[in-house]
């Protein structure tokens, strides 16, 4: 069954929809702070965000990401089509494997990341943040594929931090601990199929699980009722936003504007501006934007997007950032206080070649203490690696905690 | 009466009689809202100023009127999207009484009881079109994003004067890089793109992005109103351009209510010009334009007085200036064959209902969100395209497409508690009925076509009607002064916009004979309640008086 359904006229009055795993989340969110995720209400925390946060980096959190959008493509030229799709070599990508991948116009330009998921010979699922099934289905001519969404078919949470593999165990997943990073694992669970993956968006160990919606409620509960014991906390969106940027992963919407919404054409950005450059293969088969980004790659790209540590204590959103010159260089597009790396950490786009790991700048921040407004021109260096990296994350057999 | 009170009867006449032998420094003919615009700013600027007005009320197509006992009626123009903000806040609109308010959604409604919604949820608004196309609902994504990369290209000419291409003044020249450096910013794609939408047909520019029948129709409608095309004639997608260049409060595309009815932002500007020490003269038209030795003197109005300016602008559509109100010895006769060649037909008409409850669309199943916006009756961009056949071969469509709305369910002032106006745009309407001028009985048939559609659609709607005003092009000609009842003054083609509008070599306010100015919507940047050829015309004329410069141009948007 569907988690939601809008088939009906009447849907209107319904301004954002029950995840399948509400009835769980609702007595858990002791805040009642919902935001909208796409269709969904998704909870901003359940009741409070730093320690919610901590669940993740210490012990393990639940976090809802049914609302991503999901597509199913099958047929016998599903390889064939995703590789003229994205610019990686989707060959690489392994049945019971998983894929980070970015995708691009025809002038090179980042509509959306995403992963894929190769389910089975010829079976992959695509997640993204943005909808694209007319780009999708434009791309479909001339292959011999089927492509459907499956957002709301499909239930998701991600089990996140160190004891994840723990509980998992506990819940009688035999042999989880033995999933490597980016695989796919299948279990019977409950008199369906339950997919676990060992993926997601926290830069920890962690896994996601994905099953049919009818029994979202009892993965929840089992899942809930094995990590009882292992600091298992149920965990909103701006746990995930701090999380996130520790692990150094971009956001659309935040840290680059999708190119199929992007007004300002000069406001579209690269793979190669958004530091992806290593998503993309020349050496495979022609893909999307494939002249253009050759071209890019030759005659050099106009931003870098770069990791920023920053000094003093001081939350760095919505920066310019300067040389030591005081030039303009660019602006901090996402920022955070890093409680694990104990640093005031950012994501920032700097007009090329400013950004070279290592290189010096300042932060021009505005903060308010009791309603006053000071500002702070911070020291910051552009780094190279993530700002939270622990071993944990690629480990396998994974630890208990 | 005091002032409020004669704005709560809405109909302000006004009886001074200025003096006759005095000489002011500017005549405005024609008290429209580019008429009021242009006086205003005049006013503002410290000239002396009269507005002559042939009615006796003011606003020209920007009125309210009460046509029937306590209802209000916005009895030609109806919503309020493209009123550029900057002329709103330099005139002081607000101060003046002037409220805007944003309305949301829209339905278009189909012959099997289904519809397209939309809704001022964003997410809403996604999902009701995916319930109808998954695809579409995506597609939109790059349709909004390619109009608005437009609208932006557009909007930022709309309160500038077009360089004339041909002329060597630095200032043409200097306008002319201004425009090219724009057209480059914009990217390759996005030129080639402009390109093709000023040239397409509507139905043509949507086949590009969408794929279901009714979503098609839906957005085609905008393409039509106003001009005397179908939607599969070139050049429609420019006229959903000019739909969409507007903004509420910022929010580009939003359309809204003017509090009042849309003669409260002609009765704002009228307050604001005669604060100014502006003189308005309503009751009579001006017979004549008076001219003497290529320059102009004054105009005689045809009451028989006569008032004395070195300057006068015309607010009157370029027909009406020129041939109406001119000796055409004045004129050059190339001049003359152009203006009798300006494009400039009726395609427009409009039933102003005073209804007794609010009307019950079957297919609506009583949303409370659709009703308060746009209503249209329409399935398919095919079944647009049989109703403009209608026009071409001289008829009113039998299956018109209708734009429709109830103001009153957002607006408090304009119908008793509980009762409604209900504002219909009807295409298309010829200016005359088979070749000949309209009559009574042909008006009579055509609101019955109006109704009787509507009626199917809402049973029981006929029951509701206390009180009908209907409007063909030739009653537009006549109260309005719109030259064959074309309510943008002229066509909004390619081939009369820009430095094209009115027609080549004109395109800058300025008439032939010295100190004739234009300020209504035949020249650039054209119709709709913008008031941008009012305030253009403002600045121009103040330039060529050397006046400080007072008449705000466009907000900058980066």
């Amino acid at each position: 069954m569907k988690a939601i359904d809008y088939s009906n006229k009447t849907h209107y009055r319904t301004k954002a929809f029950h995840s399948p795993f509400y009835s769980r989340q609702e007595p858990m969110n002791q805040l009642k702070e919902w935001g909208r995720w796409s269709d969904y209400l998704s909870p901003h925390a359940y009741s409070c965000a730093s320690m919610e946060y901590f669940a993740c980096r210490n012990a393990c959190s639940v976090f809802d990401l049914t609302p991503m959008t999901k597509y199913h493509i099958s047929g016998k030229d599903a390889l064939a089509y995703l590789n003229r799709l994205v610019t990686r070599d989707v060959s690489k990508i392994k049945p019971g494997r998983v894929g980070y991948c970015v995708w691009c116009t025809d002038e090179g330009r980042v509509i959306d990341d995403g992963t894929i998921f190769h389910l089975s010979e010829n079976e992959y699922r695509m997640c993204s943040q943005e909808r694209h099934l007319d780009w999708l289905l434009t791309n479909t001519i001339g292959f011999d594929v089927s492509l459907t969404e499956e957002t709301h078919e499909v239930a998701a949470l991600a089990l996140q931090g160190p004891t994840s593999c723990a509980t998992l165990k506990q819940m009688g997943l035999e042999g989880v601990e033995n999933l490597k990073p980016f695989g796919i694992r299948y279990f019977s669970f409950e008199n369906t199929q339950l997919m676990v993956s060992r993926t997601g968006f926290t830069g920890d160990l962690g896994y996601e699980l994905w099953i049919d919606p009818d029994h979202a409620e009892v993965l929840w509960d089992r899942l809930f009722e094995a990590g009882h014991l292992h600091g298992i906390q149920a965990m909103g969106d701006e746990a995930l936003a701090m999380l996130r940027v520790e692990a150094g992963f971009i956001q659309a919407g935040h840290d680059f504007m999708p190119a199929h919404q992007t007004v300002r054409v000069s406001h579209t950005r690269s793979p190669y501006e958004l530091g992806l450059g290593w998503l993309v293969d020349f050496k495979k088969p022609n893909f999307n934007g494939r002249k253009a980004l050759l071209a890019e790659k030759e005659h050099g790209h106009r931003y870098n997007l770069v990791k920023l540590d920053i000094e003093g204590n001081k939350s760095a959103c919505d920066s310019y950032v300067f040389t030591k010159n005081k030039k303009l260089v660019g602006t901090v597009t996402s920022a955070t206080w890093s409680p694990s790396a104990k640093a005031s950490i950012a994501l920032a786009t700097l007009e090329a070649p400013f950004g070279r790991p290592g290189e010096e700048l300042l932060v021009e921040i505005y903060y308010q203490k009791e309603l006053k407004w000071s500002r702070v021109m911070a020291r910051a260096v552009v780094v190279s690696g993530v700002f939270f990296d622990p071993p944990r994350r690629r480990q396998t057999p994974a630890a208990d905690y | 009466m005091t002032r409020k009170q004669a704005r709560d009867i809405i109909q302000v006449q006004i009886y001074r009689e200025p003096n006759r032998v005095k000489k002011y420094d500017a005549i405005v003919v024609g008290a429209g809202h580019n008429g009021l615009t242009n006086a205003a700013f005049l006013a503002k600027a410290g000239l002396d100023v009269l507005l002559v007005e042939k009615n006796d009320y003011i606003g020209g197509a920007t009125v309210s009127l009460k046509k029937h006992k306590d209802w209000v009626y916005s009895n030609c123009s109806y919503v309020c999207s493209l009123l550029r903000p900057e002329v709103y806040r330099s005139l002081n609109l607000a101060k003046y009484g002037l409220q805007v308010v944003p309305y949301g959604g829209s339905a278009t409604i189909s012959q099997n009881g289904d519809y397209l919604g939309s809704y001022v949820d964003p997410d809403v608004s996604r999902r009701e079109m995916a319930r109808l196309s998954p695809r579409d609902a995506d597609a939109k994504v790059r349709f909004d994003r390619d109009i608005m990369r437009q609208c932006r290209f557009i909007r930022q000419f709309l309160l500038r004067t077009a360089p004339d291409p041909t002329s060597f003044k630095p200032r043409d020249l200097m306008e002319m890089f201004y425009m090219g450096k724009q057209l480059l910013n914009l990217g390759e794609d996005v030129i080639y793109d402009m390109m093709r939408l000023y040239t397409m047909s509507i139905s043509e520019y949507l086949d590009e992005y969408f794929e279901h029948p009714l979503i098609k129709a839906a957005k085609a409608g905008s393409g039509i109103i106003g001009s005397a095309m179908g939607v599969m004639s070139p050049g429609t997608a420019y006229v959903l351009l000019h739909h969409a260049m507007g903004d509420v409060d910022g929010t580009m595309g939003a359309w809204g209510f003017a509090r009042g009815g849309m003669g409260a932002i002609a009765q704002a500007m009228a307050d604001c010009f005669e604060d100014h020490g502006g003189e308005l003269l309503s009751g009579s038209g001006v017979e004549q334009i008076t001219v003497r030795g290529g320059k102009v003197t004054g105009v005689a109005l045809e009451n028989g007085n006569e008032y004395q300016a070195d300057v006068v602008v015309s607010n009157m559509t370029l027909p009406r200036t020129f041939l109406e109100c001119m000796d055409q010895n004045d004129l050059e006769p190339d001049f003359i064959r152009k203006v009798k060649n300006f494009k400039i037909r009726g395609s427009s008409g409009k039933l102003n209902f005073a209804l007794d409850g609010l009307p019950k669309f079957t297919a609506l199943e009583d949303n409370p969100e659709l009703i308060k916006g746009d209503l249209h009756l329409v399935d398919t961009v095919e079944r647009l395209e049989l109703a403009y056949d209608d026009w071409k071969n001289g008829s009113w469509s039998k299956d018109p497409y209708v734009d429709m709305l109830i103001p009153t369910l957002t607006d408090p002032t304009m119908a008793p508690p509980g009762k409604h106006f209900m504002s219909v745009f009807v295409q298309y309407v010829p200016p005359k009925v088979n070749g000949e001028d309209w009559t009574s009985d042909h008006r009579d048939q055509f609101g019955q076509t109006v109704i009787d559609k509507i009626e199917s659609y809402a049973p029981g709607f006929k029951d509701l009607i206390l009180h009908v005003e209907i409007r063909t092009p030739r009653d537009l000609e006549d109260d309005v002064g719109l030259t064959q009842g074309n309510i943008f003054q002229g066509e909004l083609t390619m081939d009369q916009l820009l430095f094209n509008r009115p027609i080549p070599g004109y395109a800058q306010y300025r008439g032939p004979a010295k100190g004739l100015y234009m300020c209504g919507s035949s020249n650039h940047p054209g119709g709709g309640v913008m008031a941008a050829p009012g305030a253009n015309a403002a600045r121009e004329i103040l330039r060529d008086m050397r006046k400080p410069k007072s008449v705000p141009e466009g907000w900058i948007d980066d």
